[in-house]
């Protein structure tokens, strides 16, 4: 007997009735393939691209709603080996040294699990050279026993000057090179190469790893390969990744003029300019000839004040109805006064939960960045892009860029006439804003503080997490067994075996979660 | 709760006030208006498709694309490699369906059929025999037809992307048809396949080899020999795109029916998504049943849209439904909903797990939800009549049109593709979409097709196309589609417009 149905407040979906409170949020958009949890296993020598390719892609998957987490295991060394001195810790004959790394891998495992346990996390990308068989089989056999399911990436690239210039992008900058100059530290890092190239196992196709799921992706994008695709997640990250590419180029983001709605402080409709925006669009076409961009692509929406200030460049341009404005439904083109007058409580749950909330038969912010996902992809096989579209889906496209969450999505400042420059640097993107110096209304509405929070709030989603990562992202691992100080007092390479002794060999390393005595050290 | 009632349909999605500040206060209803040009050019509003368009002299001006999938005006060539039967014209046809639906105008060239236009009659393998002089120049013939077609089509046309489908299997070949693209400004792209299994390949003779015209007139075990000895008059010449010597072309290189792909300088968006589609493609053998949710109260009333529950006889049918399953014994059925209530209501009546995809929520009609038909005649005649003149392309004021709503399912067709048996309730036009990808029916076809309430279609692939067995499962319900008028014209009378409009309430 079919339960009755009842309706969402927050997201207007339909459920069946139930005595309990409504559970987590789920992915409205697209389905949420009931899926085991997956860990990406990076593979390939230091100075590969590893490290980025994991960032963007878990900036990326979160952003599309999937909980992901980088967990790399090179901070985990570097927490647990306070002071690196040289690449002779990466030797493979520094017994104790390997001994700490594998110990560390061992602490980010442990992390991962409790991640994709306990925690919500639905991918974790293990970030680490994992150029051995050996170090393999460890993960698979964890991803086995735990029912994670495993994909490898593995990035080989063997051009002397890509990895030249990876090293001085962002490896003499790291804290490993703190106290060094770059000549040194670029000597040091190419030696640390060195020590994985005689082990180093690459992903064999043909014999030994072809039941493994993995992409090799090949010279920065020129070539891939890739072995038994096992579900739709794999699929969706091999497609992105073989979207991405590293040549410099800047995206420029801003919405359309000031429109006649925006100064009547109306929601949604379809516009013209006012006088203002119009100026804007002339100063637009200004900003863009000083740019002096190479092959720029100019893509608007459908929408007549996005399309207006377009013209005005006298360039061409695509539409995307992709890019249309967030559909108020049963409130486009009203003011919010008079959606607070005609529907107080639509108004009042949309204060609550502004990136869940689906205005009735319109969408939400969750809907819009399904919608938006086609064209992040095509942004990213791109070039220079200039997109000029609304509030809404600008939030949604810097958010992604921003790797800002679900909270913060929905109110991430985007005033009119004013043009975001973004570029990427090394592992993330530059913002630069550029106001064009043309009057306009603001249309920016902060969340109320006196505004009742949902229940779900302040509960991690498991469907939705845009988590940012920032650079403290990752559990650091903790010290039980030892004390700190005894610990980090450890020569970072060890030199001389009598501090190999046993008493410091068994270092446990645990993951913050495990909760054992932790509590202090926050 | 919160649907619309109809007395207060209007004040939800209001249509537009178009063109307020487009200074000239063109109405869609007054079309292409003929103004004199200022400086920024004016907007206006093209009826059809509620795109703005730039006009100049009351003309629309042509370099403004909406935004399509194939976005160069560089037409691109695939170009299949590979022995016979290794699954080439599968992938061909399969390909040019999907870009076709997704509205990149694209045809395939068999070189066997010009072949067997050339050389009525085929005797033996011996034809494709290396030393075969005769042979070789009648196949060099066929090529170079093939390839003038190719030409006419993508440069005359209007033709996108063209599939050129042979064996293609010596570098000189390939070299061959480089030059022709370079000349002609296409774009080539390599579809590669390669597969050493023989069960594979004895399946694929089988499935479609035996019934090809060359063996009407053979038995099997013949049919089989002969054609295998055709695949050993190519082998010895087979030259495998390689990662060196081919490292500057862009091709995709699939491995063991989909076991493992190589892909190679992908070079544009259109590349792309050729790659993406192919990686998610599979024969494994499996069947898609597509309906539509039961009878909803607005169905009985005969308004469009909403999101109404079922009637008593459409709750009989989720019933119908679930002892349907039961007697197909289906394995791992998947089961995906629209966010809607009466599709979520239809799948409750399963006791199965479902998911819900908001991509599979009936079309907007915008201005015209939960109207009947003769509202919608009523207040907008004129959009009315642009409907029935091209369904296709029409949007709904403040809504979408069939075409958006192809853009919309790429998504589901993409994950259908990789996934196996899977039960799809769903609405009219969404069917209609999803049932023209697989049957291959025109932009033209596709918002007419039949798909009648309570009635399930059960797809199973089959050889290069796809089986269709219609099930009714004897729920009496309301006739919910609409054939085109006779008359289309702004002009007509209210009562041919609504001549084919099917009895309800």
């Amino acid at each position: 007997m079919p339960g009755e149905l009842t309706q969402d407040r927050i997201q207007k979906t339909w459920e069946r009735s139930k005595d309990d409170p409504p559970a987590n949020r789920r992915a409205a958009g697209a389905p949420h393939f009931v899926n085991p949890p997956t860990v990406i296993v990076m593979v390939g020598l230091p100075a590969r691209g590893k490290t980025y390719m994991s960032k963007k892609l878990t900036r990326y998957l979160n952003w599309i709603g999937l909980p992901t987490k980088v967990f790399n295991v090179g901070e985990y060394r570097r927490e647990a080996v306070k002071n690196y001195s040289s690449y002779d810790f990466f030797k493979p004959d520094n017994e104790c040294a390997v001994k700490i790394r594998q110990q560390c891998a061992l602490a980010a495992l442990r992390d991962v699990h409790s991640y994709l346990k306990d925690e919500g996390g639905q991918i974790a990308v293990f970030d680490a050279t994992n150029t051995t068989r050996g170090r393999r089989e460890m993960i698979l056999q964890f991803g086995s026993e735990n029912g994670f399911k495993i994909f490898f990436i593995e990035s080989v690239c063997d051009d002397p000057s890509v990895i030249a210039s990876n090293i001085m992008e962002v490896k003499v900058s790291c804290p490993d090179y703190r106290d060094c100059n770059k000549t040194d530290a670029m000597l040091d890092f190419q030696r640390r190469i060195e020590c994985y190239k005689t082990s180093y196992q690459p992903l064999d196709p043909d014999q030994h790893d072809r039941d493994l799921s993995f992409i090799k992706v090949i010279d920065v994008g020129r070539r891939f390969l890739v072995n038994r695709i096992q579900d739709h997640i794999q699929s969706k990250i091999i497609y992105y990744l073989m979207n991405i590419h590293v040549q410099p180029r800047s995206i420029y983001l801003c919405r359309h003029g000031e429109s006649t709605d925006n100064l009547e402080e109306r929601l949604g409709g379809d516009s013209g300019l006012s006088p203002r925006g119009k100026q804007f669009s002339a100063a637009l076409a200004g900003f863009v000839e000083e740019q002096q961009l190479q092959d720029l692509k100019v893509w608007s929406s459908q929408l007549c004040c996005s399309i207006q200030t377009a013209e005005r460049l006298g360039l061409p341009y695509e539409q995307w109805k992709a890019l249309n404005e967030i559909d108020a439904g049963m409130c486009e083109e009203m003011t919010y006064n008079e959606m607070k007058e005609k529907f107080p409580e639509e108004f009042a749950l949309r204060d609550e939960d502004k990136y869940y909330y689906r205005y009735p038969a319109g969408e939400s912010y969750q809907d819009l960045v399904q919608r938006v996902e086609p064209v992040i992809m095509d942004l990213e096989r791109q070039e220079n892009v200039l997109v000029i579209c609304h509030q809404a889906v600008m939030r949604c496209l810097l958010a992604y860029f921003l790797d800002k969450s679900a909270e913060e999505m929905p109110y991430l400042k985007c005033p009119l006439h004013t043009v975001l420059k973004l570029t990427p640097v090394a592992y993330g993107c530059k913002v630069e804003s550029i106001s064009l110096n043309v009057e306009a209304v603001n249309t920016h509405r902060d969340r109320p503080e006196d505004v009742k929070r949902g229940p779900g709030t302040l509960i991690r989603r498991n469907s939705v997490t845009p988590l940012t990562s920032p650079e403290s992202n990752i559990k650091k691992p903790r010290i039980d067994d030892l004390d700190e100080a005894g610990f980090s007092e450890l020569p970072p390479s060890v030199s001389s075996p009598s501090l190999c002794s046993p008493s410091h060999t068994p270092i446990s390393l645990s993951g913050q979660n495990l909760r054992r005595n932790t509590s202090a050290l926050h | 709760m919160k649907h619309r009632s109809h007395s207060e349909q209007h004040s939800g999605k209001r249509p537009r006030v178009p063109a307020a500040a487009a200074s000239t206060s063109t109405s869609p209803q007054d079309g292409m208006e003929d103004k004199t040009p200022s400086k920024p050019r004016e907007l206006t509003q093209n009826p059809l498709k509620k795109i703005w368009m730039p006009c100049k002299n009351g003309l629309p001006e042509k370099h403004i694309s909406q935004r399509k999938v194939c976005m160069t005006n560089c037409p691109t060539l695939i170009v299949t490699v590979g022995l016979p039967a290794r699954g080439k014209t599968y992938i061909s046809k399969k390909l040019t369906r999907y870009l076709n639906w997704i509205g990149v105008p694209t045809r395939e060239f068999n070189v066997g059929q010009y072949r067997r236009e050339f050389v009525k009659i085929y005797k033996s393998f011996e034809f494709f025999r290396p030393d075969n002089e005769e042979g070789l120049k009648i196949r060099r013939q066929c090529a170079s037809a093939a390839l003038n077609d190719v030409r006419q089509y993508l440069t005359e046309e209007g033709g996108q992307v063209a599939v050129f489908d042979a064996t293609n299997t010596t570098r000189e070949r390939r070299e061959t048809i480089i030059q022709f693209a370079e000349q002609n400004g296409f774009k080539v792209f390599f579809v590669e396949s390669v597969c050493e299994d023989p069960d594979v390949i004895q399946e694929n003779i089988v499935q479609v080899k035996l019934s090809s015209p060359d063996y009407t007139n053979c038995n099997t075990e013949e049919a089989v020999e002969d054609f295998l000895k055709r695949i050993k008059c190519y082998e010895n010449s087979y030259e495998t795109l390689d990662e060196v010597l081919d490292r500057d072309l862009s091709y995709i290189k699939i491995m063991d029916v989909g076991q493992r792909y190589m892909v190679n300088r992908v070079l544009d968006h259109i590349q792309s998504r050729i790659v993406y589609y192919l990686m998610n493609i599979h024969i494994t053998p499996r069947s898609i049943y597509l309906c539509r949710h039961g009878e909803s109260e607005l169905n009985v009333n005969g308004r469009i849209g909403g999101d109404s529950g079922l009637t008593p006889r459409g709750k009989a049918f989720g019933k119908k439904l679930s002892q349907f399953l039961e007697t197909q014994g289906i394995s791992d059925l998947k089961v995906w909903t629209s966010q809607m209530k009466r599709t979520i209501q239809t799948a409750e009546a399963l006791n199965v797990p479902y998911e819900q995809w908001k991509v599979l929520n009936e079309i907007d009609a915008g201005v015209c939800e939960e109207m009947m038909y003769e509202e919608i005649q009523d207040h907008y005649p004129l959009e009315f009549a642009l409907r029935d003149q091209d369904k296709y392309r029409y949007r709904y004021p403040k809504g979408e049109s069939y075409e958006d709503l192809v853009q919309r399912l790429e998504p589901v067709i993409m994950e259908l593709e990789r996934q196996e048996n899977v039960l799809v309730v769903c609405h009219q036009a969404v069917m209609r979409c999803l049932l023209a990808y697989f049957l291959d029916k025109t932009a033209e076809e596709l918002p007419y097709l039949k798909c009648p309430l309570h009635t399930v279609l059960k797809l199973t692939p089959v050889a290069y196309g796809c089986k269709v067995e219609s099930i009714s499962l004897n729920v009496e319900s309301v006739n919910t589609h609409r054939e085109r008028p006779e008359n289309v014209e702004v002009s007509r009378m209210s009562k041919e417009a609504l001549l084919t409009v099917p009895a309800h309430q």
